[in-house]
């Protein structure tokens, strides 16, 4: 059975992300930062009448804090909150089926936190990543 | 049909609730016309309604219960216990049949013949309603709303402001003033309805607590117990759907306090209490969040059955009590726990504590307990502010802005060159001091690492005012006042414990809620409500004071007198005051009293008497008005010399002059005392006549009574009489000549130096 799934790209690697789990995907504005917050908080942006809290998925992959001004980002809600998640590149929307990672794959320790299975998309597997795990400050993997 | 059917079932239910409170009013003071007349619309409102409806009980329910109150309205019954009862117990029966209606329930219709008849009363005759005119009934027009769309009315109202404020940015551009006024005009009604939209979903909290007073008393009567509600705080305002969430929580806790807190009479009388139980219920809102309180003045928590209980189910006691005090009384929060010995139908119903405190967690809120053994139980509920328009203060640090509530601001100060206002440091501890007070600093920039390092000291500070004590925040600018609307920011945002939401004002930017208690803990600023409270009172305590009547005198200064020294003060006509005899005489109750004044009376038709007593002697001391009654410190700056005013005093910044009553009854009442008291003169002879006309003012200066004839049992201590007198007398005998001779053994009777000396010398003869 086929789910949709977003083709993204994220720190420079393609990553496949449930649509059911993205409310829909914007451009952001101006981003105000939150002093004291956990490091993977970008800040808050406003989207439409909504407050959204950015997450900074370089620092969730253990990169340097991204500094772009503007850009994509895929909107989720979390536990009623609106969280947008910073992409570099948007790439397509593709059915697929998710299949578990099995055989001795063991992903890196940055993206194993987030990694939910991969995705295979024109004969070439795609990570697939849960939202959920980028997500600080609430119960993970819940 | 079924519409006007749903319509009279919600407009009864909530008509009920509002008339809840008045109906526990009426009880207590069943002559109160405004709620009897709040009472009987509401019945009236019934009965045309059913009429219509085709509802024969409620019809018939409703007309007993008119009947009865337009016949307490017209004087014809008098609304006693019974009556009160029977009508509360036909409201309840409407209640309940309203409920079945809706419910589509059958409802068993005995015992409203009873309750008709209990309205009757002992055989009053059946009264006629056609007195009073009917209550035109004004149709509240209402209609319900799910909260999803009042929230999508919500966002869209917030969209719409932000495509205004870009469109007004594109039209800015093009200059084009006749345009620029239609946007202008736009923008007023958009900010309009905003307001109005964000106003739909708050409601006051006195929606929660108009059904207090019903419940509290029903609850009470139950138990035989009597408990005197206050409430405070009913027009806070709060999120409707938490309101409805509340409603449970809130009860069950007044329950509990009085079944299980408030003690029964008798044993509150013996525990030195008053009868009735005091139960306080108040709202506020502090910073991001409303908290409620319930307190009572009972028995509090018994910590030690609480343990005995938990020991009984299973648990190990020697760990309960080594819990500090604090869990220890979190204790009764633990599933299945009652520590009353029996199960009442008021709370023992299986719902306990932790129930109440997980619905109260849900929706995002924290229940604490303090409770006193033998003093009451304080419960407090904090509810976050999910969704509410607080007013607040944007303030500046560094690049961003921050909203901060007003309602936490005490004042907003700068640093000022005269010192009066500045920032010291203790160590490296900087202090703010704004006038007399010394308060923690805590600087925003800094602590928000928004600051640049090599800055200027910031200059304004905001006072914050929280639980215990105040802090200053020393912030970069002071930027604008505005409305927001605060919403619940995401876990990691919350997560440092500086913010208390988020909010998107006109500006399409959005801002951060500071959460002053927050700031305060991470600032690591710690305040202990004990010493703030204490410390006044010692200060107090320390200082002696005496009670002082404040006055204004008639020249116009502020002065004082010991309150001890007054007898009353009351007002007299400047007519009955008089300079006559070298003094100031006010005559007053068909005598005269001795008047002092500072100051003049002209121009003035009445003034106030101070009636000055040393609880002998009478002295009268004309004021300009009677100002008030303080506690001002003994401790006074004596005069340069004595006078009316014995010194001054500070107080509250000012000089008080205090009067002086010593010097006062001194100076003025050497001739007013007991006559009863003092020492006889007798005038004997043929001219006590001329005596007593001539001789009675120099003889009653020092210090005599005179008389012209003994009562029985008196002794005269001296007699006058003249030369050629026949005196039989035991007492001195003072002789008077009508002729001036030398050298005899009389007082020619002109010669007043000699007389007055002579009087001197037998009234110093006669007290030794």
């Amino acid at each position: 059975m086929a789910d949709l799934f977003l083709i993204a790209r994220i720190a420079g690697r393609p990553v496949a992300i449930a649509s059911d789990q993205v409310e829909s995907v914007v451009d952001l504005g101006e981003i105000v930062p939150v002093p004291g917050a956990d490091a993977r908080v970008r800040g808050l942006a406003a989207l439409r009448s909504k407050v959204v809290t950015v997450l900074d998925t370089h620092v969730v992959l253990g990169l340097a804090a991204d500094t772009a001004v503007q850009g994509r980002a895929v909107i989720t809600v979390i536990d009623g909150h609106h969280y947008a998640i910073r992409v570099d590149a948007l790439e397509d929307v593709t059915p697929g089926t998710l299949q578990p990672l099995a055989g001795g794959i063991t992903l890196g320790p940055d993206w194993r936190a987030i990694g939910c299975g991969f995705v295979e998309i024109g004969g070439e597997p795609v990570l697939a990543i849960d939202l959920r795990a980028m997500i600080p400050g609430i119960a993970a993997a819940a | 049909m079924d519409d006007l059917l749903q319509e009279f079932i919600a407009e009864t239910r909530e008509t009920m609730e509002a008339l809840a409170g008045e109906i526990v009013a009426w009880e207590a003071e069943p002559s109160d016309r405004a709620r009897l007349d709040a009472i009987f619309r509401f019945v009236h409102t019934v009965k045309g309604s059913c009429g219509f409806l085709d509802l024969p009980r409620l019809a018939r329910l409703s007309h007993a219960a008119e009947d009865v109150l337009s016949a307490v309205r017209a004087g014809e019954r008098v609304p006693d216990a019974g009556l009160v009862n029977a009508v509360l117990a036909v409201v309840d029966r409407i209640g309940e049949i309203v409920e079945a209606i809706d419910a589509g329930a059958a409802l068993d219709d005995s015992g409203e013949e009873l309750l008709i008849a209990a309205l009757q009363g002992e055989a009053a005759p059946a009264v006629q309603a056609q007195a009073s005119a009917p209550a035109q009934r004004a149709p509240t027009r209402s209609v319900r709303l799910t909260v999803e769309l009042l929230d999508r009315m919500m966002s869209g109202m917030s969209d719409m402001v932000l495509a205004r404020n870009e469109l007004a940015r594109r039209l800015r551009e093009t200059g084009d003033p006749a345009v620029e006024a239609s946007l202008e005009r736009l923008s007023l009604t958009v900010a309009e309805m905003r307001d109005t939209v964000t106003r739909t979903r708050m409601q006051k909290i006195d929606a929660l607590f108009s059904a207090l007073p019903r419940m509290v008393r029903d609850t009470a009567a139950g138990l035989g117990k009597s408990v005197t509600l206050a409430i405070e705080g009913a027009d806070v305002e709060l999120d409707r759907e938490m309101i409805e969430m509340m409603r449970d929580p809130l009860g069950h806790i007044i329950r509990n306090s009085i079944d299980h807190g408030i003690e029964a009479p008798a044993e509150r009388r013996a525990a030195g209490k008053r009868e009735n139980g005091a139960l306080h219920v108040s709202a506020r809102q502090s910073g991001n969040q409303i908290i409620v309180e319930i307190a009572d003045d009972g028995r509090g928590i018994d910590v030690d059955k609480v343990i005995a209980r938990l020991a009984a189910a299973g648990r190990s006691e020697a760990e309960l009590r080594a819990l500090p005090d604090k869990a220890k009384l979190e204790l009764v929060f633990e599933p299945g726990l009652s520590t009353k010995d029996e199960v009442t139908e008021i709370s023992g119903r299986g719902v306990g504590m932790d129930v109440v405190r997980a619905n109260i967690e849900q929706i995002g809120g924290r229940i604490e307990l303090s409770s006193v053994r033998g003093r009451g139980l304080r419960t407090t509920i904090h509810v976050p502010l999910t969704l509410s328009i607080i007013s607040a203060i944007v303030l500046g640090a560094g690049e961003q802005r921050f909203a901060l509530s007003r309602q936490s601001i005490e004042e907003i100060v700068r640093v000022r060159a005269d010192g009066s206002v500045r920032i010291d440091r203790l160590g490296t501890t900087p202090i703010a001091t704004v006038r007399d007070r010394r308060l923690p600093l805590v600087d925003l920039g800094a602590l928000l690492g928004l600051a640049a390092r090599d800055r200027a000291e910031p200059e304004m500070l905001v006072i914050v005012g929280v639980v215990g004590g105040s802090y200053a925040l020393a912030v970069d600018s002071v930027l604008d006042t505005e409305e927001l609307v605060i919403k619940p920011a995401a876990p990691a945002v919350m997560a440092p414990g500086f913010y208390a939401g988020q909010t998107l004002p006109d500006s399409g930017r959005p801002m951060l809620l500071l959460d002053s208690a927050g700031i305060a803990a991470a600032a690591g600023l710690h305040f202990t409500r004990e010493t703030s409270a204490a410390a006044p009172a010692e200060a107090d305590a320390a200082e002696p004071v005496q009670p002082a009547l404040l006055f204004l005198d008639l020249d116009g200064v502020r002065r004082a007198v010991p309150l001890a020294a007054v007898d009353r003060v009351e007002p007299a006509d400047a007519a009955h005051i008089h300079f006559t005899a070298g003094e100031l005489r006010l005559s007053v109750e068909g005598r005269l009293i001795p008047l002092a004044a500072q100051g003049t009376l002209d121009g003035r038709e009445t003034v106030s008497i101070l009636r000055l007593t040393d609880g002998a002697g009478e002295l009268g001391y004309a004021i300009a008005e009677a100002l008030d009654i303080a506690d001002l410190p003994c401790a006074l700056a004596p005069a340069r010399e004595p006078g009316p005013i014995a010194g001054v005093v500070g107080w509250q910044g000012e000089q008080i002059e205090m009067l002086d009553p010593h010097w006062l009854f001194a100076e003025h009442a050497v001739s007013a005392g007991d006559g009863a008291a003092r020492p006889v003169c007798l005038l004997a002879g043929r001219e006590a006549g001329w005596m007593a006309t001539f001789l009675r003012p120099a003889l009653e200066r020092a210090g005599y009574r005179v008389a012209t004839a003994l009562k029985p049992g008196e002794t005269p201590s001296l007699t006058l009489a003249m030369d050629d007198d026949a005196v039989d007398a035991d007492a001195p005998v003072l002789r008077l000549s009508r002729e001036r001779r030398d050298g005899a053994d009389a007082i020619y009777r002109y010669d007043r130096a000699g007389l007055v000396e002579a009087l001197a010398r037998h009234a110093a003869g006669g007290r030794r």
